[in-house]
């Protein structure tokens, strides 16, 4: 995404303009503006501040800064999300980082997402083996489950799990989506999920759509 | 870090020149190279004149200055009529440089640091001098901070200078300057602590090496501003990653941006 192209809020997020971002995603709170919107402006300035680290132009403390940043932001938007929206107890979502990655940034906000949209969230933290999977599944009767990773080499890990859901009999009762930076259609086809989400955003519109 | 540029000093030939024949541009440009070369202040001294056309010549240069950098200064007399005539003219907070634990020092200079609500620059000293042993230095200096305490200058305003010696003559000085700077860090949250550089490595050779190593150890105690020439780019780029070591540069980004802006190279 160019710079000029990119929306106030994006591209102080990119910048690692700190105050600026807090003032305003602050500002448009106020306006009434839907926390999902901003999440989709953030998203878009942390896909920058990743692009750059790729090229070279940051380093591995600003990409820190920047999760620090968008962590924040969450806070501000978790303080909204919670009221949208009563938990009903009956739309289940199991999810967790798969084995053999720690990385729960992204996860973290799913879930955070997917709370104040209204899901009961079956959160099994991180370096999460597929039997573990499984067993939240049989125990909660959750109809989704969100496998996240950041690490490249991840992905056969992900087809692990999903044979593992198989393997329990509960492939046709489950949907399965993957998300974070190593997914993509190929990896989606690979491990054999119904889903990739590319954001936290399009996450949360699978799982509504799944309890529809 | 509090960068304080040492260089508009008529101690140095070319400074002295320029303000005696106030050569605005000479001036100009000494402010101007301190100020893209990091520094956040910069001192001005024009102590070579004689003590009767030291004031009127501070406040030409205390303006001067401000005119070329906009900065605020740190304005450097032993006089305190020079000091006082460089802050009629000051705008901003000034620093004053300095204030000590002498009888006639500390009651001239008072006045001043209450009058501007300047911040100063503390010397751990007295009538006696300069202090003999440690234990000595922390009576002095932990006595002149109260005193200043009490007369209602806030913490934050004082710059404590430990006054370290040339480690040549006294080899137990950065030692004992380190432990002062803990120590009253320790009695007084949220004193500051300056230093200059030129007495540490009096008298050796490749000063340089000793000053900017001082400054790195001084840094790990409690050093939180200097009074140096920053167009040391070592020092300088130093500084910054000494910072970050010590967890005083959030997310590393003022070492990252100092890359940024080619400063790292020294």
């Amino acid at each position: 995404m160019e710079r000029e192209k990119m929306t106030e809020l994006a591209k102080a997020l990119m910048e690692l303009n700190e105050q600026k971002v807090y003032q305003l995603v602050g500002e448009k709170l106020n306006n009434g503006v839907s926390p999902l919107d901003i999440l989709a402006e953030c998203n878009e300035g942390m896909a920058g501040v990743g692009d750059l680290f790729s090229q070279g132009q940051y380093f591995l403390s600003q990409m820190l800064f920047a999760a620090e940043i968008f962590k924040n932001v969450m806070k501000q938007l978790e303080a909204v999300l919670p009221q949208a929206q009563e938990s009903t107890g009956k739309n289940k979502v199991v999810i967790g980082t798969v084995k053999g990655d720690i990385h729960d940034i992204g996860k973290n906000i799913v879930v955070s997402l997917l709370r104040g949209s209204g899901f009961e969230v079956i959160d099994l933290g991180v370096d999460v083996p597929a039997e573990k999977f499984v067993a939240a599944l049989q125990e909660s009767g959750a109809k989704v489950l969100g496998l996240s990773a950041l690490l490249n080499f991840t992905y056969p890990e992900m087809k692990n799990v999903v044979q593992a859901v198989t393997d329990a009999g509960l492939r046709d009762q489950v949907t399965i989506i993957i998300g974070g930076a190593p997914c993509n259609e190929q990896v989606r086809q690979f491990a054999g999920a119904d889903y990739y989400a590319e954001d936290a955003v399009t996450g949360v519109n699978i799982c509504k759509k799944v309890y529809a | 870090m509090l960068i304080i540029g040492e260089k508009i000093n008529s101690t140095r030939k070319s400074i002295d020149r320029a303000v005696r024949a106030k050569d605005v541009e000479v001036i100009r440009e000494e402010a101007q190279k301190q100020l893209q070369a990091g520094a956040h202040m910069l001192d001005v001294n024009c102590g070579t004149l004689d003590a009767r056309d030291e004031p009127a010549t501070m406040e030409w240069l205390v303006q001067t200055v401000q005119e070329a950098a906009g900065v605020p200064l740190c304005i450097d007399s032993p006089n305190y009529k020079a000091l006082a005539a460089g802050l009629s003219v000051h705008r901003g907070k000034a620093m004053i440089n300095s204030i000590s634990g002498e009888t006639e020092r500390f009651t001239n200079v008072l006045p001043l640091v209450k009058q501007y609500g300047a911040s100063v620059v503390a010397l751990c000293m007295d009538d006696r001098g300069i202090p003999a042993s440690m234990e000595q230095a922390l009576e002095i200096g932990t006595k002149l901070v109260h005193r200043l305490l009490d007369a209602g200058v806030p913490v934050e305003d004082i710059y404590f200078d430990p006054l370290v010696r040339s480690v040549a003559t006294n080899p137990e000085t950065v030692l004992e300057t380190l432990q002062l700077m803990e120590e009253m860090s320790a009695r007084f949250s949220g004193l500051h602590f300056v230093s200059g550089l030129s007495n540490v490595s009096f008298g050796l050779p490749e000063r340089r090496h000793l000053n900017r190593a001082y400054v790195v150890l001084s840094m790990a105690s409690g050093l939180d501003a200097v009074i140096v020439d920053p167009l040391d780019s070592t020092l300088m780029a130093l500084v910054y990653a000494t910072e970050t070591l010590l967890n005083k540069d959030r997310f590393c980004m003022q070492y990252i941006r100092s890359y940024q802006q080619g400063k790292l190279k020294g």
